[in-house]
């Protein structure tokens, strides 16, 4: 019914250009060495040092106490990606099937309680975070980098809203079966929710693994970095060096972006329903 | 006769309405039957709520708080001084500098992040020869993180190897970004709309997708004009998701850019263009002060309770949501 005219591939075209180009240039200008860089700007053509600065960048020790290697940054990134987006779901889970599933008196109350923490991101409660951290000696450990993370109902608020949108007969039918909450909820819920539970999955190890400053904060141990502030460090030493390495700066960001921007193109489909639907 | 037979301008218009009273959803569907359980509930809910009265309340609780307090830099104590922090930040001339460039960059983020991740959502939903392409690639960026997003674009703004440099240098514009308080500030905006337009492109190709062929074939028959169906017919179909994206941009360009800037500024605050969260981290952790910081903080949560409520009361009454 819609005839396509040339214009809309043109400005598709430019569009996926202009969001698509940085990250290829970063990729190409990262197979080539620090002084090419220097010499003739930022590339666009592969180079031939791609196994060399990778390899450098991964395994070289680096930092003040030569405790971390690029390996190890990455492998820090896992574990804060993927702890959160279980932690997440676990906790949304069963928070969202309390407040859905059962009549109590509080169930309102709590209901605020738990949304009330959308409204205020990390950031502006930082330095108290920060604060409640070192009182509870959780300063460099896995722990403190993840679990504060999920103090905000984001899942609990899309569980709920999917929890929502199951039919009713399904209760009531297992009722009659004689199944009890608990059964219920292993039994019939969680087999239900395997969609969901991939879609936020996904969208939650995104967030996990980009997380920035609160990483920064809570690990001074080189040993709890994470790549993104790897990419911090990388930049701090910049200062006063003649030839800045460049090579390795791009191999770092590629090395952050690849494993989110896998996942999010191969489950682009979960994803987007993850996203889109649970909005409203 | 012209009294008896509506305007065509009108069709179209009815015609979203009609279909938005269709695409509507049921009201709240609360559960008809539920469980009874004293203790049940409870256990369910106490992992959450273990974690965020531990890492959202009680530092919520704190910053207000200290808000009040001014701390000794030496660690002997506090002292209370009532409003004087708020008083200190809002009149001091860097506080207003930095809220000044805050709201503008907000303003700037949000409108071209909107508007180019609209446009493009638009064509990706008319064209139909490589649109799953178009998405794929479209939608690619979205995941990088906003630190990565600010080196990549210093990268490109740098005044050796920066191709935008150069760029900008043929029509004589010399661009100093980390230096000249203008060419940072155009630099972060223009990372932080880069990183943010597939956000918005994701939410409205799948607004649009949402209308109704039949809506759509019904518009196409009565309004030829291809703009004039896109204002009286799409848009008001789109503006829940319009709205909802708004809200989310503002935070977006009010918080999470603070990778962008922190790896834009390099720890050189002193001439170049930040933002409201970087001066409370900035104040809090490499100034030592915690009261005023404290300040700040909650000048912030202020604000975005403010959104929020403009969100629930003002705005929603005038979308009407399908």
């Amino acid at each position: 019914m819609h005839r396509t005219k040339p214009l809309d591939h043109v400005i598709l075209i430019i569009g996926a250009l202009f969001l698509v180009m940085p990250v290829v240039v970063a990729f190409m200008t990262s197979t080539h060495t620090a002084a090419e860089i220097h010499r003739q700007g930022l590339q666009i053509l592969p180079g031939s040092h791609l196994a060399e600065t990778y390899g450098t960048v991964l395994t070289q020790r680096g930092g003040f106490t030569g405790e971390i290697t690029g390996m190890r940054m990455l492998m820090n990134s896992f574990i804060l990606g993927i702890g959160f987006a279980v932690g997440k779901i676990v906790l949304s889970m069963m928070a969202a099937y309390a407040l859905v599933y059962f009549r109590f008196r509080a169930a309102t109350f709590m209901f605020w309680v738990i949304f009330t923490t959308l409204l205020l991101p990390l950031e502006v409660r930082i330095m108290p975070s920060y604060g409640v951290m070192s009182d509870l000696h959780l300063l460099n450990t896995y722990t403190g980098l993840i679990v504060p993370l999920l103090a905000s109902a984001t899942g609990t608020f899309y569980f709920r809203q999917f929890f929502k949108s199951i039919p009713d007969e399904l209760l009531e039918a297992a009722r009659i079966d004689g199944a009890g909450p608990i059964k219920f909820f292993i039994d019939v819920i969680v087999p239900l929710s395997k969609t969901m539970i991939a879609a936020i999955f996904i969208i939650m190890f995104v967030y996990g693994w980009n997380q920035y400053l609160w990483p920064m904060l809570m690990t001074t141990d080189e040993s709890f970095f994470t790549l993104m502030r790897g990419i911090k460090s990388i930049l701090q030493v910049w200062v006063g060096s003649q030839i800045p390495d460049y090579n390795q700066a791009f191999a770092m960001a590629v090395l952050a972006i690849i494993p989110p921007v896998a996942v999010v193109v191969i489950f682009q489909r979960w994803f987007i329903k993850g996203l889109t639907e649970s909005d409203k | 006769m012209a009294e008896l037979t509506s305007p065509p301008a009108a069709a179209p218009r009815m015609m979203a309405r009609m279909a938005a009273r269709l695409r509507g959803k049921a009201a709240d569907p609360a559960k008809r039957v539920q469980f009874d359980s004293r203790l049940l509930p409870w256990l369910f809910l106490a992992p959450q709520l273990a974690v965020i009265a531990v890492f959202f309340y009680w530092p919520s609780i704190q910053a207000v708080q200290s808000s009040f307090y001014l701390e000794d830099p030496f660690g002997f104590g506090s002292t209370f001084v009532g409003m004087a922090n708020y008083a200190d930040a809002l009149t001091s001339n860097s506080y207003q500098r930095v809220a000044r460039f805050t709201a503008i960059f907000t303003v700037l983020v949000t409108f071209l992040s909107l508007s180019l991740g609209l446009l493009l959502a638009v064509k990706a939903d008319a064209v139909i020869r490589g649109a799953a392409t178009y998405k794929t690639l479209l939608i690619s960026v979205y995941a990088i993180a906003p630190p990565v997003a600010g080196l990549i674009g210093m990268m490109f703004f740098d005044m050796h190897i920066g191709p935008f440099v150069k760029l900008a240098a043929w029509f004589g514009w010399d661009m100093r970004v980390g230096l000249n308080y203008f060419d940072t500030a155009f630099a972060m905006i223009f990372v932080s709309v880069w990183k943010q337009i597939p956000y918005n492109f994701i939410f409205f190709l799948s607004g649009l997708q949402a209308v109704p062929v039949s809506v759509r074939e019904a518009a196409f028959i009565d309004c030829k004009n291809g703009w004039t169906r896109f204002r009286t017919v799409v848009m008001p179909l789109l503006a829940p998701t319009a709205f909802f994206l708004l809200i989310i941009n503002i935070t977006y360009a009010l918080f999470d850019t603070f990778g962008v800037i922190d790896v834009m500024v390099k720890d050189k605050p002193a001439n170049n263009p930040i933002t409201l969260v970087y001066k409370v981290y900035d104040d809090g952790f490499r100034g030592n002060d915690i009261g005023g910081s404290s300040a700040q903080s909650v000048i912030l949560m202020l604000v975005v309770f403010a959104l929020t409520i403009v969100q629930f009361r003002f705005l929603e009454k005038r979308i009407h949501y399908g």
